[in-house]
């Protein structure tokens, strides 16, 4: 959150939902402590390096891969990772031949166990109107550009299945440990919108 | 419902913003999702149910933005279920909490939330019947138009793909939206060719696979 909306005048929206919440608390229909209490959750706890974690594991143990891609809500619940928006989970492993990318064109599914609340583009009208009929376009405004021998495959996320990419391993980190490849995974590889670049040198990012 | 929210396939909302990446632009959409979801079933009765109150907003209001519409979701409950009256309207809509709040009911406690989080809520159950389709057959979504809650979209009605996944029963989003009545029907994933769904000038080799309950399918004629 940046500081400037502590130094702004409350805008109209945020006096109505203040006013909102201060209705519903005396109520007793909600507390506000709750309110907090979910928002640390997947402000500080629940977010895509969850993800990271599931994908370094399936690069780095062969077994691990077969049980995500088997049956993924078991083998990430192996991890700890499993919870709402989660509860029905399937991995989809990225190839040199296949490329997966997710939506919810309906409203905003987004697997929330493993990559925390979705990003604000994943939930616009643009990305949901488009990126069914015109996938590789959407994706070149992401910056990939997949070759045209590779399949697009694009997961619509229309019942409460959650879908979690595999994005392929990159070159040149035969040397790195699953923590250090958890760090290089990133959210939108595991939606789909990026691929991982390759690690040259000794940089390593 | 053929509603604004089925977008899939329509044109009209401009480019993708990749930079616009955060959940959360401001801090009153955080406090909208918060009371989304710990107000839980005090404001609905499911979460199927909680979709359908999104696609009934006007299109003017669903289109206002995201969490515009969570708050427009908020708001319509309250109304319904008696917990906002006019006044109460009026003054939120002002920005001025409303007074005089009776305490009649109990909130759903921090530690209950976090635990929900935690462990989530399975829709996956038991059913009696055998499915109908197995996994390599060709199905043809149904050209049908319900004017209630459903999760077939416009887009792959009257089509013809193949079930590439079955995943048993879940609880069927139609007639809990409608009537909290669980009703699980089989659950299969359906891979439909992009040339089938848009035309021969789409990529031969792309795909678009949909979630779909065995009542939106059909064996092709």
């Amino acid at each position: 959150m940046n500081e400037h909306h502590h130094q702004d005048p409350p805008s109209p929206m945020a006096l109505r939902v203040k006013a909102l919440e201060t209705l519903l608390t005396e109520r007793g229909v909600v507390d506000p402590e709750a309110v907090d209490a979910i928002l640390d959750v997947y402000e500080h706890q629940v977010g895509p390096h969850n993800g990271a974690r599931v994908v370094a594991r399936a690069w780095t143990d062969p077994d691990f891969r077969e049980r995500l891609l088997d049956d993924a809500t078991a083998a990430i619940a192996e991890l700890g990772f499993l919870g709402m928006q989660g509860e029905h989970m399937v991995a989809l492993e990225n190839t040199e031949r296949v490329h997966n990318v997710v939506v919810c064109t309906l409203c905003s599914c987004y697997p929330w166990s493993v990559l925390g609340l979705p990003p604000a583009w994943y939930k616009s009208h643009a990305y949901r109107s488009r990126v069914v009929i015109e996938p590789r376009a959407v994706l070149r405004e992401f910056g990939l550009d997949v070759p045209e021998r590779v399949a697009v495959r694009v997961w619509d996320s229309t019942a409460e299945l959650r879908y979690l990419v595999v994005p392929r391993r990159p070159a040149g980190t035969g040397h790195l440990d699953e923590e250090a490849l958890a760090a290089l995974v990133t959210r939108d590889s595991m939606v789909g919108t990026a691929v991982l670049p390759d690690v040259t040198g000794g940089t390593g990012t | 419902m053929n509603g604004i929210h089925d977008m899939g396939g329509t044109h009209g909302y401009g480019a993708v913003e990749p930079g616009d990446a955060e959940p959360f632009h401001d801090d009153w959409e955080r406090r909208v999702f918060g009371i989304t979801l710990a107000a839980g079933g005090h404001l609905r009765s499911n979460l199927d149910r909680g979709r359908y109150e999104l696609e009934m907003l006007p299109p003017r209001d669903y289109l206002a933005g995201y969490f515009e519409r969570w708050f427009a979701r908020l708001i319509k409950a309250g109304v319904a279920l008696g917990f906002i009256d006019a006044d109460a309207r009026a003054a939120i809509e002002r920005g001025a909490a409303p007074t005089a709040v009776p305490r009649d009911h109990e909130p759903l406690p921090a530690a209950a939330l976090r635990h929900v989080a935690r462990t989530g809520r399975p829709v996956s159950r038991p059913t009696g019947r055998a499915a109908a389709f197995s996994v390599g057959d060709a199905v043809r979504a149904r050209n049908m138009h319900p004017r209630t809650h459903t999760r077939l979209p416009g887009y792959v009605r009257a089509k013809t793909g193949t079930v590439v996944a079955w995943h048993g029963a879940h609880v069927f989003p139609d007639s809990n939206a409608e009537h909290d009545d669980e009703n699980p029907q089989h659950l299969y994933s359906v891979s439909f060719r992009a040339t089938v769904l848009w035309g021969p000038d789409a990529p031969e080799r792309d795909s678009v696979i949909l979630d779909l309950f065995e009542p939106y399918l059909e064996a092709p004629p």
